[in-house]
């Protein structure tokens, strides 16, 4: 990359496999001292494992890491390793029943521990970085985004002079995102190198200045970022598959409108929806999706968008209201009896919700239907899971070395397949779709939001997306906008402004928008 | 044994895909894994059989083996429940209340005044049904305890472990029934030829639950159940019914293999079960026929094979005229041994 001087975290013909499959080949990269690199690819393309190399945990078959141009200590001695880079990785690393204070000396603290000196280093870094959170603070009574800081704090006291952030957005409302890149910044107008591995190619072009783009293990581009446009990453994220799933991409929101319009049945009727949950309240919804439909339902993460999915698919509770499901009503919080009634429900955590990580990939995707797979005494033929599960893998495109391979072992975007096929699997009236593209790369994407468009359009499903991700709602007929558990506004007239979309999530009314 | 890989009996359809590229390579690495686990025990076995004929001429004799057997029936069915209670994710720790418990009742209600029953005199059919009964309903309130109740697994089945075992000395003031009725006996006691009845049943009772656990609908969302329930709820299991279903099964099981044990010695005694601490015997079977603690994992050969090991290091003890103080001793450090073993070649992690 642009050789400014020393680079301060240079790895050079970097090879990792894994078993028969080559995670790295010949990666070279280096990082330097107040730059922001962004780390772009594809699930799969091998970012974890590079990740993983950069964090000290895994040691490359060949190639070298160097720091400031000495080699790197051995793999397994954090200390010294966390001395040059830390890692804030996408599953938080916090302990809840501890202090910040403690959290942010986890795995560092003198023999002797002198809580004194602790919570006064601790606030001297929230302070000189200015970072507002107390350092005697019950780390279970942060959010989500004050974690982060934790987390961003904890790598700093080590002296860290180079972080990695690993998807930190993920998890982050839209306003916490800005603030975060508003941090990392400041880290790095501070001197601190910055490896930021994103799927939002946006937040890519807006805080870093060089970008890496890993494609089946090999880094395929790496250049300063004002020198490329957004199709140029998108084509050597994808490479020369590109082709395929990008008219697809343009299909699915101009047959969304331009089909046969919906049919009249209304498929889901809910009304006057309450819930309580610490996902964010409901407080009076009502909405009805009709055979066919597309309707989106967006908003701020605690507006209740997850909520409203979850109450629908049977998988909380509800405090209040009815849901009716062609007519019939469904009782709350019942998962098995709102399948029978006809809901699919596709998690928005597919580790927690999605999959049965050491099953096989056809036992998953048939996990839903094994009533109608099996004989009059129960049994199920493995030959049978296979044979119903093969149609739903290959429209998907899932990539697995057979249908037995546990899923645990698949890639991301893969887990999320075997997760929506699983609910494709048992023909829903209804799909329930939360966050279904979050942490998936954008082949991937295309490919799960095209399932939802065509199990609406050819199956008559009707297809309730709740996601905060804007660009999934570009498949939807019509979006609801949730304010604090209440509708706050709804668009009906697809393609939807982004902008305006934006300003409506923040409870802003649309006449002051336009 | 070696025919069924237990990593396919685990993850389903075990059948490697044709279309797949690569996927020979894994599929043999993955086949592999599971092959060394099941041989894993093979070699361990055949040492000691080998030590074991070393040691004593009565050894390899085909009525050491049925005396094996019979000893090891007994416990088999009992782990044949625990593992299922592991599977879903649960731990029932009660069921050598139920297995001393459940026979104590029966006898209780069927033999005369004379043996310390109840006078009752009960048909020795109606006391197997008792039995029968009296184990579901412990494994009903303990399902329902753990699952609707939300309590701990481990503090519930402790608790009733003591509750379990002070009712089996408290209803005959701590004595010993004996003149149990040949029906009553006949599953631990009888055998056909030289094979024990009671082996027998064992041996259909693993086959059953191990076909069950493989290729029913039920068995399966066990493993679902137990490798994530989050997922299997997602999924539409009805994993409350499932997680109820298994701690009545298990306690079933534990009673019956009560009732192989009283056959066996022809008396139930306040110690049967809970006193002799044959809970610790149960899941040492299980784990080191590789029966994940944490659930979802697990499957009847590994079962069967950690009993016939722990039956066999037992019988060896026993025909060696080790001293009595240091049999226990003897016994609970092969154990440890063999569940370090089966853990570095199980390879299961964390």
């Amino acid at each position: 990359m642009t050789s400014s001087g020393q680079a301060l975290v240079e790895v050079t013909g970097i090879e990792k496999r894994f078993g028969t499959t080559r995670a790295l080949h010949d990666v070279s990269l280096s990082i330097n001292a107040g730059r922001c690199l962004g780390l772009v690819g594809r699930n799969g393309a091998g970012k974890s494992t590079l990740v993983s190399i950069l964090s000290g945990l895994a040691e490359p078959d060949a190639g070298t890491v160097a720091f400031g141009g000495e080699p790197a200590p051995r793999v397994g001695d954090t200390a010294r390793w966390h001395e040059w880079i830390a890692t804030v990785f996408q599953h938080s690393m916090i302990v809840p029943d501890l202090s910040v204070a403690e959290n942010v000396f986890l795995g560092a603290t003198p023999r002797l521990v002198s809580w004194r000196a602790m919570r006064s280093r601790t606030s001297a870094i929230m302070r000189e970085w200015g970072f507002d959170i107390a350092a005697g603070t019950l780390c279970r009574d942060l959010s989500v985004e004050q974690l982060q800081i934790v987390e961003i704090a904890r790598a700093l006291a080590r002296g860290a002079k180079c972080v990695l952030l690993d998807e930190p957005t993920a998890a982050l409302e839209r306003d916490a995102g800005r603030r975060l890149f508003d941090r990392v910044r400041q880290l790095t107008a501070g001197g601190v190198a910055v490896l930021y591995i994103s799927h939002h190619l946006e937040e890519v072009f807006e805080i870093c200045q060089d970008v890496a783009v890993l494609r089946d293990g090999e880094l395929v581009l790496a250049a300063p970022t004002a020198e490329l446009s957004r199709d140029d990453l998108v084509l050597a994220m994808v490479g020369q598959n590109h082709q395929a799933p990008s008219p697809e991409r343009s299909a699915a929101p101009a047959a969304g409108p331009a089909s046969p319009l919906p049919g009249t049945d209304v498929v889901l009727s809910v009304e006057n929806l309450t819930a309580d949950s610490p996902r964010g309240r409901l407080s009076g919804v009502s909405l009805r999706v009709r055979a066919g439909e597309i309707v989106g339902v967006t908003g701020l993460l605690s507006a209740g968008v997850a909520t409203i999915g979850r109450v629908i698919g049977g998988a909380e509770d509800r405090t209040g209201g009815t849901v009716a499901v062609r007519g019939r009503r469904v009782p709350s919080g019942q998962r098995d009896v709102a399948q029978r009634a006809g809901v699919g429900y596709i998690p928005e955590d597919r580790h927690r919700e999605g999959f049965v990580p050491h099953l096989g990939v056809a036992e998953n995707v048939t996990m839903t239907i094994t009533r109608r797979l099996a004989d009059r005494f129960g049994l199920l033929s493995p030959a049978r899971r296979v044979a119903a599960a093969e149609p739903l893998t290959r429209r998907l495109s899932l990539v697995s070395s057979g249908p037995g391979q546990p899923v645990g072992e698949l890639s991301g975007g893969n887990q999320q397949k075997v997760t929506v096929a699983r609910t494709l699997a048992h023909e829903p009236a209804l799909i329930v779709a939360i966050t279904p593209t979050r942490g998936v790369d954008v082949a991937s994407k295309e490919l799960l939001l095209g399932a939802l468009v065509s199990a609406a359009r050819e199956n008559q499903a009707g297809v309730l997306l709740c996601s905060d991700e804007l660009s999934d709602l570009d498949i939807c007929d019509r979006v609801l906008v949730l304010v604090r558990g209440e509708v706050f506004t709804e668009f009906t007239e697809p393609p939807f402004d982004r902008d305006a979309l934006i300003v409506a999530t923040e409870g802003i009314a649309q006449e002051a928008a336009e | 044994m070696t025919s069924d890989s237990p990593t396919f009996a685990d993850s389903g359809p075990g059948t490697a895909s044709p279309r797949a590229a690569g996927g020979i390579g894994s599929w043999f690495s993955r086949a592999n894994v599971g092959l060394l686990r099941e041989v894993a025990l093979l070699p361990v076995l055949i040492l000691l059989i080998v030590v074991g004929a070393v040691e004593s001429p009565a050894f390899l004799t085909v009525s050491n083996f049925a005396g094996i057997g019979q000893q090891s029936a007994a416990l088999g069915v009992v782990v044949v429940g625990e593992s299922l209670i592991l599977m879903i994710g649960g731990m029932d720790l009660s069921l050598e209340g139920t297995y001393g418990l459940a026979p104590m009742v029966a006898a209780w209600l069927i033999v005369p005044v004379s043996a310390y029953g109840d006078g009752t005199d009960w048909s020795p059919y109606l006391g197997i049904v008792v039995l029968i009964a009296v184990g579901a309903a412990i494994g009903l309130l303990n399902g329902v305890l753990i699952v609707k109740g939300r309590l701990n697994g481990f503090i519930v089945t402790l608790g009733m472990t003591i509750v379990l075992a002070g009712l089996q000395n408290g209803i005959v003031k701590a004595q010993t029934l004996f003149n149990l009725p040949p029906v009553f006996g006949y599953l631990g006691a009888a055998s056909i030829g030289q094979v024990p009845v009671s082996l027998i049943v064992a041996v259909v009772i693993f086959v059953l639950v191990g076909l069950f656990l493989r290729y029913q609908r039920t068995g399966r969302a066990i493993y679902a159940v137990g490798g994530n329930p989050a997922a299997a709820r997602a999924a539409g299991i009805k994993i409350d019914r499932v997680k109820i279903g298994v701690y009545v099964a298990g306690s079933v099981l534990a009673a019956i293999g009560g009732l192989m044990e009283a056959g066996r010695v022809s008396a139930v005694t306040g110690q049967q079960g809970y006193g002799e601490g044959i809970i610790f015997n149960v899941f040492a079977a299980a784990v080191i026929g590789g029966v994940s603690l944490k659930g979802g994992r697990g499957n009847m050969i590994g079962a069967a094979s950690g009993v016939i090991l722990l039956g066999i290091v037992q019988n060896i003890l026993d025909l060696t005229n080790v001293s009595n103080y240091w049999i226990e001793a003897i016994d609970g450090a092969v154990i440890l041994f063999a569940l370090f073993l089966a853990r570095i070649v199980g390879g299961e992690s964390e």
